[in-house]
């Protein structure tokens, strides 16, 4: 992408000839070289291309694109289909380990980004970049790992020509996208530790924010790194990690805060004007054994606010107070303009995996909405005065076992939600799930990480899809799906009034985003990410991945 | 969702895991300890360590804190950062029990390091805690007579302790497993190929007054497939079935079951299933 944003790659090589005829001879052939996302770029509304994460800093998966729409999205058929190659030896090798490991399968968990008509594809050790007109592979970069969690990648960021993102062992890798030709890696975090990681990278200005994941009770904290050298701007704990920190009070000690968990594993979102990067945090650990960390443990399932040039804190709320049930508030929030009470405001909006949703004002922090909008969540008793579900202790897991919805997956999970500014509506998967909770390790010390509970999933009461108005909390639709699991469906939707999400039982589904109506469907099997949509030669496609492959959908 | 397909059944497993799962790759970063080295380790830590640092290692009652997630122990190789603080001792940076100076030989440390390490490489994942004495857990809680005026009132339209139910409790012996049975309504003799799922029937109608049953495959918003009595696999498009379907019908035995737990108190679970637990 740039400024002048060319319809893909033929013009923006006549516009390249122009102006090389225009500056003549005296212009080093380098300075006629177009950036390909210059991180001014990324201040623009989603519209061609898809240069980060959510496609723009606001998370709201809401494209300006405008020539798929209700009326002709029937006839949306496939441009290609491709099953990116793992095979390490024809592939750029980079990484520390030895090679001793086998080569990891392609899982499509993350988002792809589009710049100029190239697809920049990332899954745990693999890196491609695929032409968006036909699905060719044009390089694969394949990292050698030294082990760690290989559950998914979220995907990478541009930052000018380099393309950044996360290795499952815990190393940031800046490539040259033209080429997949490494620039350098460095590491972000103890493999030792049992870190793993899995969040797209950010970029803003020229700053790059990372996550990490662990299951092992370590702290969470979010990094700032030069996308330049790959030296570290600042690193913000969000557990308290020494005496005195913000916090602290709500630990019973100050060992529980420093092995306190609440990873930063998705990535945010980002206000340009207040410099606020707003994203959410993991659970506390141990994950389901909480006497050892009695108290809200701080911050912990909490929705943060940070001001990108210093790393500090502007402001938190805590969506999920004392988690015990590994449900993350780790999900990417949607920033918007909304109006409250007849008064325009600057909103974020979340809907978190616990099953409640909530919206509070995106400058201040101050609480605005809470809703539960899964239907079947049993595990709190009420909500506080601020608006923070009160969790009932009765619904920890218990020896003889407790009944609990949702079970350990949640009513939502990492997958994208949407918004669309137009409607005022919010999208999210909602997935009523039950299950029974055992404590099998009721040492008063607690396990570590997610152990010394065992549990048995009994089913889904439901699975639907919800368009949640903002003001309220409340569902203005919600259509059930007959049959089929509500979780993994990630959202896409338009300025033409689409919506696109799948089913959980195979389709991959535009619904009118205005009522629900389902417009078009292929039954591809169950979708892996969330759909995405950019123009490439003045052809607006749409992709989604299913497991392994990724398929791309355009009119004819 | 209505329904509850064997394929949505599999795919539980894997939902359940969530996003921060089971780990799916190597995440187990070191081999096996030596084991006389192992040995000699567990000697030394059971003679200088134990009383502060517990006996599984996650901490004991003298206020030393969980070995198995601290991260200086986690970095340690061989001892070269344990052997510092066994030897200087250390005061925790938010107070509490001071940790004593232990005289231990270079050997001593390297041993007691290659014992903590091999104990976190044979812990199960996850942060399960480490095999130590068993721990035996009582999940007969609840009140069998509470539990017997529970089943009358919702549980026996449909079951009878005399019938379905009969023996219930010499059949399945684990209270776990008992539980989870009857709350999630699985048949108690399912057959090998189709471990927990009940048949589902489906009646479609269509507008020339025809009707057709069977078990149901699939429904979505878009097709309806089923197997019929005779063995005849159907599938129509709902929405472009000549002739056009009328209505679908579902009947799904767990249905009743989805309900109850929506309702069903932990108290009324544990009822129940301490009076199906003397069904003998």
């Amino acid at each position: 992408m740039n400024a002048a944003n060319f319809n893909g790659m033929a013009r923006a090589a006549s516009a390249a000839l122009l102006l090389a005829a225009i500056a003549g001879a005296t212009m080093p052939l380098a300075a006629q070289e177009k950036t390909l996302v210059a991180p001014g770029d990324l201040l623009q509304p989603l519209t061609q291309d898809w240069p980060s994460y959510s496609g723009d800093y606001t998370g709201q998966r809401f494209s300006h694109l405008k020539q798929l729409d209700r009326g002709n999205v029937k006839h949306l058929s496939l441009a290609w289909v491709i099953r990116p190659s793992t095979d390490s030896r024809t592939a750029i090798i980079g990484g520390e380990g030895k090679g001793d490991f086998p080569v990891a399968g392609a899982n499509m968990k993350g988002s792809v980004l589009e710049v100029n008509g190239v697809l920049y594809v990332t899954s745990p050790d693999h890196t491609w970049a695929i032409d968006g007109r036909d699905g060719r592979e044009l390089w694969h970069y394949f990292w050698k790992t030294r082990g760690s969690t290989h559950i998914g990648s979220r995907g990478s960021a541009i930052w000018n020509n380099s393309l950044l993102f996360e290795t499952p062992d815990n190393y940031l890798v800046s490539l040259d996208a033209r080429t997949g030709k490494e620039n350098w890696h460095v590491e972000i975090a103890s493999l030792e530790q049992q870190y793993f990681s899995t969040p797209a990278p950010i970029v803003i200005g020229d700053q790059v924010l990372v996550g990490t994941g662990n299951d092992l009770d370590q702290p969470g904290f979010l990094q700032s790194y030069d996308p330049r050298t790959g030296k570290r701007n600042w690193i913000l704990y969000t557990v308290p990690m020494n005496p005195g920190d913000p916090g602290l009070e709500t630990w019973p000690s100050l060992d529980a805060a420093r092995h306190g968990g609440g990873q930063v594993w998705m990535p945010g979102s980002y206000d340009p004007q207040t410099d606020l990067y707003i994203f959410g945090t993991g659970n506390p650990t141990p994950g389901y054994t909480g006497a050892g960390r009695k108290g809200d443990n701080l911050f912990t399932c909490t929705l943060m606010a940070v001001k990108v040039s210093t790393g500090k804190m502007v402001w938190y709320y805590q969506t999920s107070p004392h988690d015990t049930h590994d449900w993350d508030s780790a999900q990417t929030p949607i920033l918007f303009d909304g109006t409250i009470d007849g008064k325009p405001r600057k909103l974020v909006s979340t809907a978190a995996r616990n099953g409640f949703f909530f919206t509070l004002d995106r400058v201040t922090g101050e609480h605005i909405v809470t809703h539960q909008f899964g239907r079947t969540a049993n595990w709190a008793k009420g909500l506080r005065k601020n608006g923070q579900p009160e969790p009932d202790p009765g619904k920890a897991a218990q020896v003889p076992g407790a009944l609990v919805s949702p079970f350990e997956g949640g009513v939502v999970n990492w997958q994208a939600p949407a918004f669309n500014p137009d409607l005022g509506l919010f999208y999210v998967s909602e997935s009523n799930s039950y299950n029974l909770l055992y404590l099998t390790d009721p040492d008063p010390r607690g396990s570590m990480g997610l152990g010394g509970k065992r549990f048995f999933v009994l089913g889904y009461e439901s699975n639907a899809l919800q368009a949640i108005d903002y003001r309220t909390g409340k569902y203005v639709w919600r259509h059930e799906w007959p049959q089929g699991a509500g979780i993994g469906t990630g959202l896409l939707t338009t300025a033409t009034g689409l919506l696109f999400t799948g089913d959980g039982n195979g389709n991959f589904i535009a619904m009118d985003a205005g009522n629900g109506e389902l417009l078009w469907h292929t039954r591809i099997g169950n979708i892996t990410n969330a759909p995405q949509t950019f123009d490439i030669d003045g052809r607006q496609y749409v992709l989604v991945g299913v497991n392994d492959t990724l398929y791309s959908f355009v009119l004819y | 969702m209505r329904i509850l397909s064997a394929a949505v059944l599999a795919a539980l497993s894997l939902a359940a895991a969530g996003a921060q799962a089971p780990p799916t790759f190597p995440a187990q970063q070191r081999g096996p300890g030596d084991a006389a080295l192992v040995a000699r380790g567990n000697a030394i830590y059971t003679l200088n360590c134990r009383a502060c640092h517990g006996v599984d290692l996650r901490g004991g009652d003298l206020g030393g804190p969980n070995l198995l997630r601290s991260q200086l122990v986690l970095n340690d190789q061989k001892g070269e950062a344990i052997g510092p603080v066994v030897r200087a001792g250390r005061v925790p940076a938010g107070g509490g029990t001071a940790m004593p100076a232990l005289a231990l030989s270079d050997e001593d440390v390297k041993a007691v390091a290659e014992y903590i390490h091999n104990v976190t490489f044979t812990s199960r994942p996850q942060g399960a805690p480490p095999a130590g004495a068993a721990v035996t857990l009582n999940l007969l809680v609840g009140n069998a007579r509470a539990g017997e005026r529970y089943f009358k009132n919702e549980c026996a339209a449909c079951h009878s302790v005399g019938g379905d139910l009969a023996g219930i409790g010499a059949r399945i012996t684990s209270i776990e497993t008992l539980q989870n049975t009857w709350v999630a309504g699985r048949r108690l003799d399912p057959p090998a190929s189709d471990p927990a799922r009940r048949a589902v029937r489906v009646t479609v109608k269509f507008a020339d007054g025809q009707m057709l049953d069977g078990t149901l495959q699939r429904l979505d918003d878009f097709v309806v497939s089923f197997t019929t009595d005779q063995g005849e696999y159907r599938s129509f498009v709902r929405r472009s079935a000549q002739p056009a379907i009328t209505s679908i019908d579902v009947k799904d035995p767990t249905a009743r079951h989805r309900e109850l737990w929506t309702k069903l108190s932990d108290a009324d679970m544990h009822d129940v299933t301490a009076y199906l637990a003397t069904l003998k």
